[in-house]
């Protein structure tokens, strides 16, 4: 049976919705915080940020990391910069246009009430990072600095360098650490939580294995928040960390939390090609580049050197077929035009999987000192990895998994469908439709963890009248036993191949049947693919060492085997959605001259998926999507 | 093709209180455009096949920016490049036939866990002490309302920039942490923002410091020669200089 799914948008204008629905929710009484414990599983920076403010609250936090401490977090990779709607550069930027813009940048597939709030809150998320001490870029009168990024037509970006991600997260991680030091946040590093426990129909805890000691541990609070990233990685091959994994937020589905839109995954257009078998990750090459480099292939196959070839024999694909947005287009269109040129074997490089970004114009246009000091330690990346120098010959880029929009389904207090378990920043589905927009990741999570959370999770806290549950109540013994029983199957199979060689396997039927291009033909085979290939792990897997005892390889094996489910989840959703939107191209669904169509007739809805147990399909519940204030139009950029 | 072939010689240790050695394994089919880290994973997975424990050692993002990953690559930490952490090491730096030690960061204050990876909680403990500036969600001033010189901001964003990885501590012969502990002390002290509280601050994070059983610096040097993130020791004089003025204002 399907279980509704009520997003709780407040009523009113949608520019009051948020400030009424404060006022609305209850409070938790200031002398009345201490006795609520609440668990944050994650330090990125919505899971860092969500426990700093609400330890400031007066909340007893327990916060988890898989990392050895809680800074290290995948948000500290974030190269580009944030969003904010501050309209410093007074190019009629507002509210309502960074609104617009992460509605139609996400095609139409994300719901209006929630994308409102983030613009909203957006220019409070800058003033508080400045507060921190984040030493944004500045012009020479001391004020903050901006930039257009991923080919926004206003400059709404702020940056530190190309390493925002990681000052906004030294930023929050600060604001956590402040906390630890008053004891209102205990940091619990090195701990993968493995079950949520349900106790009376609500989440009220969690199971983690404590990665030093091997040991299971169990927590209880009175609530729980997830905020523990991207399923990128299922892909095996993709810009995140390596830790980045989907067991959380599976474990959270497999207690009921649903699972919406698994299959919008979003594929970053310029990063480092693939080199070889023995590779563990992809790393991105800002997007940044696209301002000045100009992308091409060679008209036919050719075995020159690239700057051998002549003019006229270059195919400069992306200005010829999109001519009034030309390198600019965003990363969805980017990236399967990349995939056609290199389909019809005019790919470079080794493997023919590559396309030139070229900065010779640039530089003979603005001069090698410009681009050095606009790029310089992108290009330095770039050559220390490939020991190819940019200024030279043009870099050789290829798209790469990159980000997932979708993650758990939650209504628009964050809340998800197991009543008490919050779910904050990439590991939810809310803010980015179909396709998220550069630099608005950031401005997500931060927004989850410092603004929206303090407000919603109170008025949780406050509205439901809670027992005291202790951690070695029967849920807690019945959901160690559980994650006891997987580890030890685990290590009982002795078989031949080790986590990663069948992971590897995982990502490449992904990468082949549903990646960039998905048709129906594929994705069925993917559905055959997937389960062989999971029985195969459990009948041949080999892990060794002992599960009381610090294990990477264990930890390895137990994000594959959940990697294993979630491919299948992930497949299912790109089969059921019957058109092309944002980073999702079904072939079957496209306009005569090649680009995506949606169908707004049928899919303008959430697929959320309920899970019904094991070896059964799950079932596809919807949330209908309607648009008041962005009127949908087909995306165009010719 | 056939790529390289190496000997490696790792520092093997099963648990904190158990004793550790240099074990000597051999690795092939080494392609120059390996990672330092995808050299080390050919080896794990030749273990995990075998059936032996494969080789703990920190990593996460792989490209130079969280800090974990933590080698002491034939006695230097991070290895032989300058400005760049273990991961960020390619195999063309070797060649065939080469022998390569690898050990874990070692320091009073980090006290090994297994093998190579090693437990560095106390830069958080001293983060704790006063890394910070108190500043509650929701109370901020409009961002623009204090401008920063252009300079400054510069400054403390090259102070701001360290990854927090310890390989200063691995590098110094005392074990001091005075390079972290500096460049987060001149990121606060170079902005207005963290004018309120520089007192304090200098003197609660040196006391952590201190507690947590990191030596004194003696103006060695190797921390800078060593830090990925290009930390200069200018951190560690206006450190002094913070340090000096907080005990003379101190009550
Ligand atoms: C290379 C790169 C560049 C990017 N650049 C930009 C950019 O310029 N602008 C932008 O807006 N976005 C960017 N993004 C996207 C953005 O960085 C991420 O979406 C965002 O940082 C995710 O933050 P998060 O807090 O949701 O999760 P994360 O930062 O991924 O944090 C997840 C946390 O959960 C913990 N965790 C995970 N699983 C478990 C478990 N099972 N048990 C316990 N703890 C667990 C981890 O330890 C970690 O603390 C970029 C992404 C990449 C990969
Ligand atoms: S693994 Fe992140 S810095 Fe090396």
């Amino acid at each position: 049976m399907a279980t509704p799914l009520d997003a709780k948008i407040p009523s009113g204008p949608i520019e009051k919705k948020w400030d009424k629905h404060r006022f609305d929710l209850k409070l938790v009484n200031p002398a009345n915080r201490r006795k609520y414990d609440v668990i944050v599983v994650g330090t990125g920076l919505a899971g860092g940020s969500a426990a700093a403010a609400l330890g400031e609250m007066g909340y007893n936090v327990l916060s988890f990391c898989v990392q050895d401490s809680p800074r290290r977090a995948h948000s500290i990779a974030a190269q580009g910069g944030i969003n904010a709607a501050k309209n410093y550069p007074n190019d009629s930027d507002s509210i309502w246009r960074l609104f617009y813009d992460t509605v139609k940048g996400g095609d139409y597939r994300a719901r209006e009430a929630n994308v409102y709030r983030l613009a909203q809150v957006s220019n409070a998320i800058i003033d508080h990072c400045v507060a921190q001490g984040v030493p944004f870029g500045r012009d020479y009168g001391g004020l903050l600095a901006n930039r257009s990024f991923g080919g926004a037509q206003v400059s709404r970006t702020f940056y530190c360098r190309g390493q925002t991600g990681q000052q906004l997260l030294l930023g929050a991680y600060s604001a956590l650490m402040r906390q630890a030091g008053k004891g209102r946040v205990k940091i619990l590093a090195r701990r993968e939580m493995q079950e949520l426990v349900v106790v009376g129909g609500r989440a009220r805890g969690i199971v983690c294995r404590n990665l030093v000691t091997g040991k299971l541990e169990s927590y209880a609070a009175h609530a729980v928040c997830l905020a523990t990233g991207g399923y990128g990685n299922t892909f095996f091959l993709s810009t995140n960390a390596n830790s980045c994994n989907a067991s959380a937020i599976w474990r959270a589905y497999k207690k009921g939390a649903a699972f919406a839109n698994p299959c919008f995954t979003q594929i970053h257009p310029t990063c480092i090609p693939v080199s070889g078998e023995h590779q563990s990750k992809l790393t991105l090459m800002s997007e940044s580049l696209r301002n000045d480099g100009r992308v091409w292939v060679p008209k036919k196959k050719d075995a020159r050197s690239p700057d051998a070839i002549p003019e006229e024999e270059r195919d400069y694909y992306l200005e010829r077929r999109y001519p009034s947005f030309g390198n600019l287009v965003p990363r969805d269109v980017a990236s399967r035009a990349a995939k056609a040129v290199c389909d019809e074997g005019r790919g470079v490089g080794p493997s023919g999987l590559s396309v030139f970004l070229d900065f010779r114009d640039a530089i003979a246009r603005d001069g090698e000192d410009t681009i050095r000091a606009k790029y310089g330690n992108l290009f330095d990346m770039y050559h220390h990895i490939t020991d190819e120098d940019p200024y030279k010959l043009p870099m050789r880029i290829y798209p790469a998994v990159h980000y997932t929009m979708g993650g758990l389904w939650v209504d628009y207090n964050l809340m998800t469908t197991v009543q008490g378990l919050f779910c904050l920043g990439e590991a939810n589905f809310s803010d980015h439709g179909a396709n998220r927009l550069g630099a608005s990741a950031l401005m997500q999570g931060l927004a989850d963890g410092y603004f929206v959370i303090p407000a919603t999770l109170s008025g949780y806290l406050a509205a439901e009248k809670l027992d005291k549950v202790q951690a070695d109540a029967p849920e807690f013994k019945q959901a160690e036993a559980e994650a006891d029983a997987r580890t030890k199957r685990l290590l009982s199979v002795n078989g031949k191949r080790t986590p990663v060689d069948i992971h590897r396997e995982l990502g490449r039927i992904l990468w082949d049947h549903c990646g960039m291009g998905r048709n129906e033909e594929r994705l069925k085979k993917a559905l055959a693919l997937i389960p062989e290939l999971r029985e195969e792990f459990h009948k041949n897997v080999k892990v060794s060492g002992q599960g009381e005892e610090f294990n990477q390889a264990l930890e390895r094996a137990g994000r594959v085997a959940d990697y294993l489910e979630c491919a299948e989840l992930i497949v299912r959703d790109a089969l059921e959605r019957k058109e092309s939107c944002g980073g999702h191209f079904r072939e079957e669904s496209k306009t005569p001259d090649g680009e995506a169509m949606r169908n707004d007739a049928e899919f303008s809805h959430v697929a959320a998926w309920e899970y019904q147990g094991e070896g059964k399909t799950p079932t596809r519940n919807t949330e209908p999507l309607t648009f008041e204030h962005c009127k949908p139009s087909q995306r165009s950029y010719k | 093709m056939s790529g390289m072939r190496l000997t490696l010689q790792i520092w093997r240790q099963k648990g904190p209180d158990a004793p550790g050695q240099l074990v000597s394994y051999g690795v092939e089919d080494i392609s120059p455009e390996m990672s330092f880290l995808e050299m080390l994973d050919v080896l794990n997975e030749k273990l995990i096949g075998m059936g032996e424990d494969p080789v703990a050692f920190d990593h996460d993002c792989r490209e130079g920016i969280c800090g974990m990953c933590s080698l002491v690559i034939d006695g230097r930490p991070h290895g032989k490049d300058s400005g760049a952490t273990t991961c960020d090491m390619r195999m063309r730096r070797y060649k065939d036939g080469d022998t390569i030690t690898i050990e874990p960061f070692r320091a009073r204050g980090f006290p090994t866990i297994k093998d190579l990876v090693v437990d560095r909680s106390a830069f958080d403990r001293i983060m704790q002490a006063g890394g910070f500036v108190s500043v509650n969600t929701g109370s901020a001033p409009e961002a623009n309302s204090l401008p920063v010189p252009y300079e400054k901001a510069e400054a403390a964003m090259d102070s701001a920039a360290c990854v927090g990885c310890g390989a200063c501590v691995a590098a110094c012969p005392n074990a001091s942490a005075m390079l972290f502990v500096a460049a987060k002390v001149s990121q606060l002290a170079l902005l207005p923002q963290g004018e309120a509280e520089r007192t304090r601050r200098a003197l609660a994070m040196m006391a952590q410091h201190d507690k947590e059983g990191f030596g004194n610096c003696t103006n060695e040097g190797e921390c800078e020669k060593a830090c990925p993130k290009g930390i200069k020791l200018d951190n560690i004089a206006r450190l002094n200089r913070e340090f000096l003025r907080a005990t003379l204002l101190q009550p």
